[in-house]
């Protein structure tokens, strides 16, 4: 579902070189977590997937169910079924929730040429999905993501994730300010997605998420780069020796 | 011997003084009235259109922005569906009043029955040698309202004054008085027409009496090639709240004065004000704010939103006396910026003869949020829709604060057509 090869890509500003030669492959129905070090380029590798025009491609191409996506704009790349769960939402005063999520369901129905949903159907399906991660309804009736809490945010990226129902699920830190209950909520949202068409890249720090996410594949991001891909053991290997290790042995 | 020449009038200000010249034998009133019509007209001609040279028309040079005063004729407006369904309206049909009858504690008469009671000459004097509003609507004005609210009484339906036009002249007054502890919203609402160019003045006056709680409402939807010139007076007494919202929304030329005195301890003013300006023209709203005695508070708020070669004007005056310890005055000018052609002036002036006080005051342009932008887009909304989104949101932020669900959703609408329309 997802190919990237040979990614070089740089800040579009300074010209800073943040990811060097990158290679990942990830299929329909696999959740691939990806690990690293601070400054290892893995924030800027779901906002390069999801099509932040602050980051340039200058070398390799992103494939999306065999098609290259960077020419595509980050709308587009929504439309066709990518998610990224930000892993600091921003807050947007003045813009309703429930507006915005009316807006962004219809607007991807539109680009695949589907129909718009009414109204008493909309509000059914967003109740429904905010009951399953525990989300208090008074909350869809402030503006997007204003006042939320640290937790309440991740909730509500899952609860667009849920609604949008994309193909490529990226989850940036989505466990970072989460505590022990809403990560299990959280977690529970992204494992109620998983199925044999929907592929999930988790990015996390920590092995805890992967407790509850369990993972297909583990990849380590340094420099830029994968350095070492194992299965969900390799997880358990850098939370017990840290990444120093396999840093040294890549190098 | 110092001679001063006076410079020759401008077509404009011909076209006034001959307009007055057709008109004054049907203006209604009776001799103080015509007096001090006749007082207006002879200062407009001595002193011409205000200029940059004044102060307080620093930004709007009127005598060369106001070109062309359409004579008396005008077409055919229309009595339009109100803002919100179920309010009671008070009519202004190319400047006439209507016979409306009203629900108990609130009194209605027209400002033409007014003009003609023998009581009306006082107030039509001007504020002061820079007052082009007051002098030009006192000379002119033929109709309009007054209405009190009983102390008290909390008006129930919203009040809408509706006024129609299609092109010419029309001039009218207002005069709203609220008694102690009563509460209305009024939604003060003028509407031009897309093909004709008209030119119109207002003069508002508000008078809250001590616990007072109003809203109101200043909707101006002038159609492109009109000139509007609106002035509103209000005094606050003692724990009266105003909520002045004002929404500008059309016109070639605006001016929009906004004039208060807090003169009761405890009152508080919030002024919300929305600026969206287009096409080629100019649109000021200038605001004096007297916070007169103690303990006294407000709160301003102006967004604009400027396209194409648009231009706007915010004067905010604050004026704390010396008297008025704890006074707490928040203003803040933020501009949305969306063409390189529009501008935008804000000028606060802060004039503080109090010692134990807080005063603020803020101005901002921006353009739209970049990471805003990106995250809506990466919920797959096209960048038009979401940069339309997050204009409107810049603006809805204000109007989220009127309690009125209706008044909130029809406001919203209009503005989303407006932003729909123009952007």
């Amino acid at each position: 579902m997802l190919e990237i090869k040979n990614l070089h890509a740089r800040i579009a500003e300074d010209g800073t070189e943040i990811i060097r030669g990158l290679n990942l492959t990830v299929k329909a129905g696999e959740v691939a977590a990806i690990m690293g070090p601070n400054g290892s380029g893995k924030s800027t590798l779901s906002y390069i997937l999801a099509g932040r025009d602050d980051y340039e491609v200058t070398e390799g191409d992103i494939l999306y169910n065999g098609e290259s996506i960077l020419e595509l704009d980050p709308s587009e790349r929504a439309a066709k079924g990518i998610f990224l769960a930000f892993q600091y939402p921003v807050e947007i005063p003045g813009v309703a929730t429930m507006q915005f999520l009316k807006v962004a369901m219809n607007e991807q129905r539109k680009a695949r040429g589907e129909e718009e949903l009414k109204t008493p159907e909309f509000i059914k399906l967003v109740k429904e999905a905010a009951a399953t991660l525990q989300i208090n309804p008074d909350m869809l009736k402030r503006p997007l993501n204003v006042g939320f809490s640290g937790g309440e945010k991740k909730r509500a990226e899952i609860l667009q994730m849920k609604l949008l129902g994309p193909q490529l699920c990226v989850l940036d830190e989505t466990d970072s300010g989460l505590d022990i209950d809403a990560l299990k909520i959280v977690s529970d949202g992204v494992n109620a997605l998983r199925s044999p068409d929907r592929a999930v890249v988790v990015i996390t720090h920590y092995q805890r998420l992967l407790e509850h996410i369990v993972p297909d594949s583990v990849h380590v991001l340094y420099n830029g780069r994968v350095i070492k891909s194992g299965d969900k053991d390799l997880a358990l290997d850098l939370e017990a020796n840290g990444y120093a290790g396999i840093i040294e042995a890549a190098a | 011997m110092n001679i001063q020449t006076k410079p020759p009038h401008t077509a404009a200000e011909k076209a006034i003084l001959d307009s007055f010249a057709e008109v004054m034998g049907q203006l209604p009133g009776d001799a103080p009235v015509t007096a001090a019509r006749d007082k207006l007209v002879s200062a407009i001609s001595n002193d011409g259109l205000p200029t940059r040279r004044l102060e307080s028309w620093h930004y709007t040079d009127l005598r060369n922005l106001l070109r062309d005063v359409p004579g008396q004729a005008s077409g055919a407006a229309q009595q339009v569906d109100p803002l919100v369904r179920g309010s009671l309206v008070l009519p202004l049909v190319q400047g006439q009043s209507a016979d409306i009858s009203v629900p108990d504690g609130l009194e209605l008469s027209s400002y033409m029955e007014l003009l003609a009671s023998g009581e009306a000459a006082s107030r039509l004097v001007a504020r002061g040698a820079d007052d082009l509003i007051g002098r030009l609507n006192g000379a002119f004005v033929m109709d309009g309202y007054s209405f009190s609210v009983a102390a008290d009484q909390a008006i129930e339906e919203i009040i809408e004054i509706q006024s129609t036009q299609s092109g010419g002249q029309v001039h009218n007054r207002f005069a709203a008085g609220f008694g102690a502890k009563a509460t209305a919203t009024v939604v003060d609402r003028h509407l031009g027409d897309k093909g004709q160019s008209g030119l119109s003045s207002a003069v508002t006056t508000l008078d809250l009496a001590d616990g007072a709680d109003v809203t109101w409402i200043i909707l101006q939807g002038c159609g492109e090639a009109d000139q509007r010139l609106a002035q509103l007076n209000a005094r606050l007494g003692a724990d009266a709240k105003l909520k002045l919202f004002v929404i500008n929304a059309g016109g070639k030329l605006v001016r929009q004065e906004l004039h208060v005195e807090a003169a009761g301890e405890g009152a508080h003013l919030d002024l919300r004000c929305v600026n969206l300006l287009a096409g080629d023209s100019h649109t000021d709203v200038t605001l004096t704010l007297g916070h007169n005695v103690p303990n006294t508070t407000s709160s301003e708020i102006v967004r604009n939103v400027v396209l194409n070669r648009a231009r706007g004007v915010f004067q905010g005056q604050i004026r704390v006396a010396q008297v008025a310890q704890k006074t707490d005055a928040q203003m803040a000018c933020n501009t949305l910026l969306l063409s390189d052609d529009g501008e935008f002036s804000a000028k606060p002036e802060l004039e503080i003869f109090a010692d134990d006080v807080i005063c603020a005051h803020g101005a901002t342009v921006i353009d739209i949020d970049h990471n805003h932008l990106f995250y809506l887009m990466a919920r797959g909304i096209s960048e038009k829709t979401a940069r339309g989104l997050l204009v409107n949101g810049f603006v809805d932020e204000l109007i989220d604060e009127l309690e009125n669900e209706d008044l909130v959703e029809a406001l919203e609408t209009l503005i989303e057509q407006w932003l729909a329309d123009h952007g």
